[in-house]
């Protein structure tokens, strides 16, 4: 039995039962994406049968790797071939293509429209919105159409994300765009260092993946602490407000302040009189962390001197564990052009390059360095906030303009 | 010449009228029910609808939700870090019709505030070549055995389930309130002749972790040291002679308890609670049977407020394999680089 399909080769229908079943239940099914995309693309029918075949044989039936790209790129497509070509030949190439997405993912459906229009016509038909980098994925291609998809794309006003050791594609929280937690501009900033650093992201020439992501708070809706690089968490430096008028509204309605706020409070900073109902915070004892704001946000308003707090280092569990990122700069204010931010990450790429080895991420390079090696070479005061608490071993590596040398007439040592 | 480096579009010009008077302005926010978000700002009210979406979408389903888009939103709309569709409208009358006509199209409304929302998955055996189980599948049917969660909001807090499909985690599982997680289990399979022709050796000496690798210069390749590998793969991303999957021995664990928000607490990575459960396409109902478990022992006893880390915390890991009745085994103790922080130093614990 064939599927005759217009604008294809014919290709085999084979059956389809285990997948068939994942069309069931209420949410969603991504088999009945896949099969909407077959009605027009035969690659998109060969993905079906191919996937079928791992949930019968419970092994994947891609092969590993493979180097493909478009002009002037060195990255932005990931190559996918198949191990079974024969039985599946519409999918013996299935290239993905990274699309840089705008900065905290708002379209107008124009714009969607046209990268629909371009990648039924060159692709699979199938995408991802959106991949973990937070690019739109145009999964599936053969490696002739790679020029033509990119050039239509580079034509409707889109370019290529990052992929391999390189920049990978800056991503923000909606910031501004719709939150009042935002505590700098997180769609400018995205847009700002992504066209920033396009050669860094579309030319690697890095050690390994460099991710920098973006979060307005401290809520850090897009996960920057777990999995960046370099985590921008928007925070202030002055004291939380409170309406008092809002507070006495949110008892009337019933909320239980001294359990679920007080007593939720990591540093114990708020007090509330019952009696009065009127909420106070001890300003120099509290942390930032977003409770209070969360929980009585129609009482309770950032401080208003506000920028980001950076830290560093964070990444999954392989090689060396999971680390989540450590706090760097306490409090960097954000404003454009951005330069003290632009500055730093270039004095950090520049310590990295020198120093990595191959495949090692920054946070790996200052464990393995440590993390003084680190502030003194991209030239960073230590400060308390970047531990939770001091050394409990005495094994300090002294430098050495600290300690007194042999023959020193009169001692000017450097006070630590 | 096409034009390179045009950099992603600018999203200004994607921003509808009403946030573009807000942007930078907006004063506060409520939950107006499950899905639906309203935002005020001194130009008016922003009204979202969140969708869940299957992340995996074919051109004519995005097709359909720019005709939502443009029914409803004035032709604007956004994703969100946990793929689902949030459609924006000033206009309060267009939330019902707009949720009336998702539900007709199996568009299930809901994700935000006290929910579950969308799970964050990878590629798993439909595009990645490391994975060692499926993604999207397991996700179908997870998300299809706790859908109610998605559409209510009076969970004790958020619930954020992610899925990886191998130790690689390109989905960042390791900060989720319940971590779906392909694994390995068995040593790399050594294809001699692929590892001389494809690998650097000493790049591939160099990646791992515990030193399992070592040369073997009389065969030009490598040789494994079965005991010191624990089967992470990383060696296959390095060379394809290093056969690491494995059909009979590859699944799933699963992971709890970490967060990525610092309200309260430290944000955290997850723990494993079950080492292993087996890969059962197509609804993998060991995994799905656990998930459920797990979510309907923190919804009995978690207090208000509380993220599932957040609860197992206060009543101690101890209580926790007690009230869920999980075996508690050797593979749960920490033996990797940083295990020493995970051993209890303290005589006082529960039963």
């Amino acid at each position: 039995m064939t599927d005759k399909l217009e604008n294809g080769p014919t290709s085999p229908t084979t059956p389809t039962p285990q997948l068939d079943d994942l069309e069931q239940g209420p949410w969603p099914s991504f088999v009945t994406e896949i099969k909407r995309a077959g009605e027009k693309s035969p690659m998109a029918t060969d993905l079906l049968g191919l996937l079928e075949r791992s949930f019968e044989d419970k092994i994947g039936h891609w092969k590993h790797g493979g180097i493909v790209g478009v002009k002037g790129y060195g990255g932005g497509v990931i190559g996918r071939y198949t191990d079974l070509p024969e039985e599946f030949p519409n999918v013996k190439e299935f290239h993905t293509v990274r699309v840089s997405s705008p900065s905290g993912w708002f379209y107008n459906t124009k714009a969607l429209r046209s990268m629909c229009d371009i990648w039924e016509e060159h692709g699979s038909g199938l995408t991802n919105m959106h991949g973990s980098t937070g690019d739109v994925i145009l999964l599936g291609t053969t490696t002739d159409k790679l020029q033509p998809s990119f050039d239509d794309l580079s034509e409707a006003g889109f370019d290529l994300g990052g992929s391999g050791s390189a920049l990978r594609s800056p991503s923000c929280c909606v910031g501004p765009g719709r939150c009042e937690y935002a505590c700098y501009d997180t769609l400018d900033l995205c847009y700002d260092i992504t066209h920033a650093y396009l050669d860094e992201m579309h030319r690697p020439m890095w050690p390994y993946k460099f991710k920098i992501k973006m979060s307005g708070c401290a809520n850090d809706c897009v996960a920057a602490i777990a999995r960046a690089d370099c985590s921008v968490i928007g925070t202030w430096r002055d004291t939380i407000s409170i309406d008092q008028d809002a507070v006495r509204k949110y008892v009337e309605d019933g909320l239980d302040v001294q359990t679920l706020v007080c007593d939720r409070c990591p540093t114990r900073c708020l007090h509330f009189n019952a009696l009065t109902c009127e909420l106070t915070v001890d300003g120099a004892d509290c942390s930032r962390c977003m409770h209070c704001v969360n929980t009585m946000h129609h009482a309770i308003k950032q401080g208003s001197e506000r920028g980001a707090t950076i830290l560093i280092g964070a990444k999954s569990t392989i090689v060396k564990s999971a680390f989540l990122s450590w706090v760097i700069v306490p409090f960097m204010r954000m404003e454009a052009p951005y330069t003290e931010f632009k500055d730093l990450l270039e004095r950090i790429w520049d310590w990295w390059d020198e120093h990595a080895k191959t495949r090692e991420r920054i946070g790996e390079l200052i464990y393995r360095l440590g993390m003084g090696n680190f502030l003194r070479g991209v030239g960073l005061p230590p400060v308390p906030q970047m531990v939770f608490r001091p050394r409990a071993n005495p094994y300090v590596f002294w430098q050495k303009e600290e300690i007194e040398q042999e023959g020193d007439e009169k001692s000017e040592v450097v006070a630590p | 010449m096409t034009k390179i480096d045009n950099g992603p579009p600018n999203y200004r010009d994607f921003l509808p009228p009403i946030i573009k008077e807000n942007y930078g302005k907006w004063e506060d926010h409520s939950h107006v029910k499950p899905g639906v978000l309203v935002h005020y700002g001194p130009a008016g009210e922003l009204f979202s609808i969140r969708v869940g979406s299957p992340r995996l979408v074919s051109v004519d389903f995005i097709r359909e939700v720019c005709d939502l888009a443009d029914e409803f939103c004035d032709g604007y709309l956004r994703f969100t870090s946990r793929n689902n569709i949030e459609f924006l409208t000033p206009h309060a009358e267009n939330v019902d019709p707009l949720i009336a006509a998702c539900t007709a199209r199996g568009l299930p409304v809901g994700g935000t505030g006290n929910s579950m929302s969308n799970i964050v998955h990878t590629q798993g055996w439909i595009h990645c070549h490391t994975p060692a189980t499926d993604a999207s599948g397991i996700v179908k049917a997870v998300m299809d055995d706790l859908y109610e969660y998605f559409g209510r909001d009076d969970l004790p807090n958020k619930l954020t389930i992610a899925m990886a499909c191998c130790l690689n985690m390109c989905g960042a599982v390791h900060c989720s309130d319940i971590a779906i997680l392909g694994v390995h289990r068995t040593v790399p399979r050594l294809n001699h002749d692929v590892i001389r022709k494809t690998s650097e050796i000493p790049s591939l000496i160099a990646c791992c972790p515990t030193a399992a690798i070592r040369p073997d210069p009389k065969n030009k390749s490598v040789t494994v040291v079965e005991e010191r590998c624990m089967y992470c793969g990383n060696c296959f991303t390095m060379s394809p002679g290093m056969e690491i999957m494995d059909a009979r021995n590859d699944g799933i664990a699963i992971l709890i308890g970490g967060k990525v928000s610092n309200a309260r607490t430290a944000p955290s990575f997850s723990r494993m609670v079950i080492p292993f459960l087996p890969n059962t396409p197509p609804r993998w109902p060991e995994t799905v049977a656990a998930v459920r478990q797990i979510v309907e022992v923190w919804l009995e006893h978690a207090r208000e407020g509380e993220r599932v880390g957040e609860w197992v915390e206060r009543i101690g890991w101890e209580r926790f394999f007690t009230l869920t009745g999980i075996p508690f085994t050797d593979k749960h103790i920490d033996d990797y680089i940083f295990s020493r922080e995970s051993f209890r130093t303290t005589a006082a614990f529960k039963y």
